[in-house]
């Protein structure tokens, strides 16, 4: 593996900064379940850093530790170079970590753009009084964040459904509106647990091209989980590879392609 | 093709914020105003004989509508529940009738509006629970609130000033020059405070709802997991729909006593009252404001409906009473299977069918 201590420049000629969040030697048990045994590694800003595995091997459950919906028995979590101490999810949203879900996790009682501007929430700041008169600052705010995700619901050419009901449309489509309400909170790191899954090709590329032109536009730092391996290979700079919640491996896409471990445990099985 | 979007094009995200931005919608307002401000004093309900169109159906249902509008940001629109709403309303009256014990000079609307506040507290002290419990476990809880609220309204004299009947009785208030509560206000008088009231609380829902704090409430209703993932207190958001509701509750229970009953005591405030409203939330329509006006509309006047047409038919009332209740028994079980949205979504699938007509495709 390449010496990337201060950061390195990719391929494609993206420059990677330092260390944005680090975890380090994290376990997390269910009862007798050992879901992630001992698991370390970083992810640097600018970075699209994938984490795949077989099934069961704790990649979800590793996105939960890192946006704080679990907490590891042991190990500990470094953002901005700072350990983080244990705290409510609702607090992490905070510090700038937004996430799509693996099972998508829309509010399905509203439409796309409603969903889209739950994204705004943290930062909308007129209060109650303000926000029962609906006058001056207060609609005021509500316009400024409302132009901003319809920005955004531009971006990811949805707008045929900004006023559809979130729970009618296709699966492809809640994948991307969910992707577009993580957007709308700006984070600096954003967790994507299998943005593709159930995708047919045509949506998988449009999915790529979005990630990529997110990280691009924005430098927005994405960790993704993902299970189709040509996508992680044109879209990951670093991979990590879990199996039964133990790393395997860690390295560019060429690098764990090439591991015997990874192609026994994973690749071997997959291809 | 009268009722339509298309050819109305917004040119900026207020106009397309707008409570009603379809320009059909807010001319049926604007009737619907003017109906309310300049035909019902004046004639009341068409048909009916005028003081019982007041004091019998207007009035009632607009209080119950403030009511309805408050359980239906709990239950509509955060997802939670509570057969406690009898109990706040309760909360609001008593305070409203303790406010005007110790200050009696003070406007009896500024005491009506700083009742809600009690509730609200109240309210908000019975919702935390939910923060550790749903459902079921939760309409216990507050079915518990309710009990023990009955139980101070009886054996807490204080509450009603140690009246040996155990009731409170409104006393005459005047405001901006016109008697307003007890024996000596006119029912016009009453119709037009309740009515004002109702209108100013239905804006301020309105603009919750569609804002910062009522994504918040829907949020934590459809799915509490995500909302925390993205930053929602739990805490402060449920125990603020519990305050916010209840406060509906408290300002609707003191209006109810001091605005139509004229006196009461605890079986005003009890379980039977709560699952009426409750009931109007569902039939209404649940997280819709339109459908909080017609559910109280519709749970009230129906019963009134069916006795008028057991007359004619020399039917014995009760036999119609209970026929009322089994109906509306029914309607409520065909609407939570087939259109949790009620009467509201029904108005408005109404209203799209008008707006493609005459080319239904
Ligand atoms: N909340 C939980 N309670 C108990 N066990 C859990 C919980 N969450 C995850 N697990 C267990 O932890 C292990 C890892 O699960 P996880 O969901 O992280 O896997 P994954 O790598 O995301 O798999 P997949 O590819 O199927 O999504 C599994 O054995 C799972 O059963
Ligand atoms: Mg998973």
């Amino acid at each position: 593996m390449k010496d990337i201590a201060q950061g390195y420049m990719t391929e494609d000629g993206r420059q990677i900064g330092a260390v944005l969040m680090e975890l380090k030697n994290i376990t997390l048990k269910f009862g007798g379940v050992q879901a992630i045994t001992n698991a370390s590694f970083d992810i640097r800003e600018g970075e699209i850093r994938a984490i795949i595995g077989p099934n069961g091997a704790g990649k979800s459950s590793m996105l939960n530790v890192i946006n704080g919906f679990y907490h590891p028995q042991e190990g500990e979590v470094w953002f901005h170079g700072k350990k983080r101490p244990s705290m409510p999810p609702s607090e992490i949203a905070r510090q700038g970590i937004a996430r799509t879900f693996q099972n998508i996790a829309l509010f399905h009682g509203m439409t796309t753009v409603e969903n889209v501007m739950t994204g705004r929430q943290l930062m909308m700041k007129k209060n109650f009084f303000w926000q029962l008169l609906r006058v001056g600052p207060a609609l005021e705010e509500e316009t400024v964040h409302r132009r901003k995700c319809e920005e955004i619901i531009d971006f990811l050419e949805i707008q045929a459904i900004r006023k559809t009901p979130v729970g009618s449309l296709p699966y492809g489509l809640q994948k991307r509106v969910e992707l577009a309400r993580a957007l709308a909170m700006e984070p600096k790191l954003l967790l994507l647990d299998e943005p593709m899954a159930g995708m047919n090709v045509e949506e998988k590329e449009d999915m790529s091209r979005f990630i990529l032109d997110v990280n691009d536009q924005y430098g927005t730092t994405i960790a993704l989980i993902e299970h189709d391996m040509s996508v992680v290979m044109d879209l990951a700079d670093r991979v990590v590879v879990l199996d039964y919640g133990k790393m395997l491996a860690d390295g560019t896409p060429d690098e764990v392609q090439k591991n015997q471990a990874v192609i026994d445990a994973y690749l071997g099985v997959e291809n | 093709m009268f009722y339509r979007e298309s050819g109305q094009f917004k040119s900026s995200y207020k106009e397309d914020m707008q409570a009603f931005p379809i320009r059909e919608d807010k001319i049926g307002i604007a009737v619907w105003l003017l109906l309310a401000y300049l035909y019902v004093p004046f004639f009341g309900l068409p048909g009916l004989e005028y003081g019982f169109a007041l004091n019998a159906i207007m009035i009632p249902v607009l209080i119950f509508t403030i009511t309805t509008i408050g359980l239906n940001i709990l239950v509509g629109y955060t997802g939670q529940i509570s057969l406690g709403t009898a109990a706040f309303m309760g909360v609001g009256a008593y305070s409203c009738y303790k406010l005007t014990s110790y200050f009696p000079d003070v406007n009896i609307i500024i005491l009506i509006f700083s009742s809600g506040f009690f509730a609200a507290a109240v309210g908000a002290l019975f919702g935390l629970p939910s923060l550790r419990i749903k459902g079921f476990y939760l309409v216990v809880a507050t079915l518990a609130a309710q009990f023990f609220l009955e139980w101070c309204f009886i054996r807490i004299g204080w509450l009603y000033n140690f009246n040996p009947s155990g009731a409170i009785e409104v006393p005459q208030r005047e405001a901006f020059g016109f008697i307003v509560t007890g024996a000596a206000a006119e029912p016009v008088t009453r119709y037009l405070v309740v009515l004002t009231i109702l209108i100013f609380l239905t804006i301020i829902a309105g603009n919750l709802v569609r804002g910062r704090i009522g994504r918040s409430w829907m949020m934590i209703r459809d799915m509490d997991i995500a909302a925390e993932l993205i930053g929602v207190r739990p805490l402060t958001t449920k125990l603020s729909a519990f305050a916010v509701s209840s406060y509906y509750c408290g300002v609707s229970g003191a209006l109810m006593v001091f605005m139509w009953l004229g006196a009461a005591e605890v079986e005003s405030f009890d379980v039977n009252h709560s699952f009426l409203y409750l009931f109007m939330v569902i039939l209404g329509g649940l997280g819709s404001i339109t459908g909080s006006y017609m559910g109280a509309a519709f749970i009230w006047t129906f019963p009134l409906v069916l006795k008028e047409i057991g007359k004619v038919f020399e039917i014995n009332p009760t036999v119609m009473e209970n026929v009322s209740l089994v109906a509306i028994g029914v309607m409520i079980v065909f609407i939570l299977i087939k259109e949790p949205h009620g009467l509201a979504r029904l108005w408005q699938l109404g209203k799209q069918k008008l707006r493609i007509w005459p080319f239904p495709h």
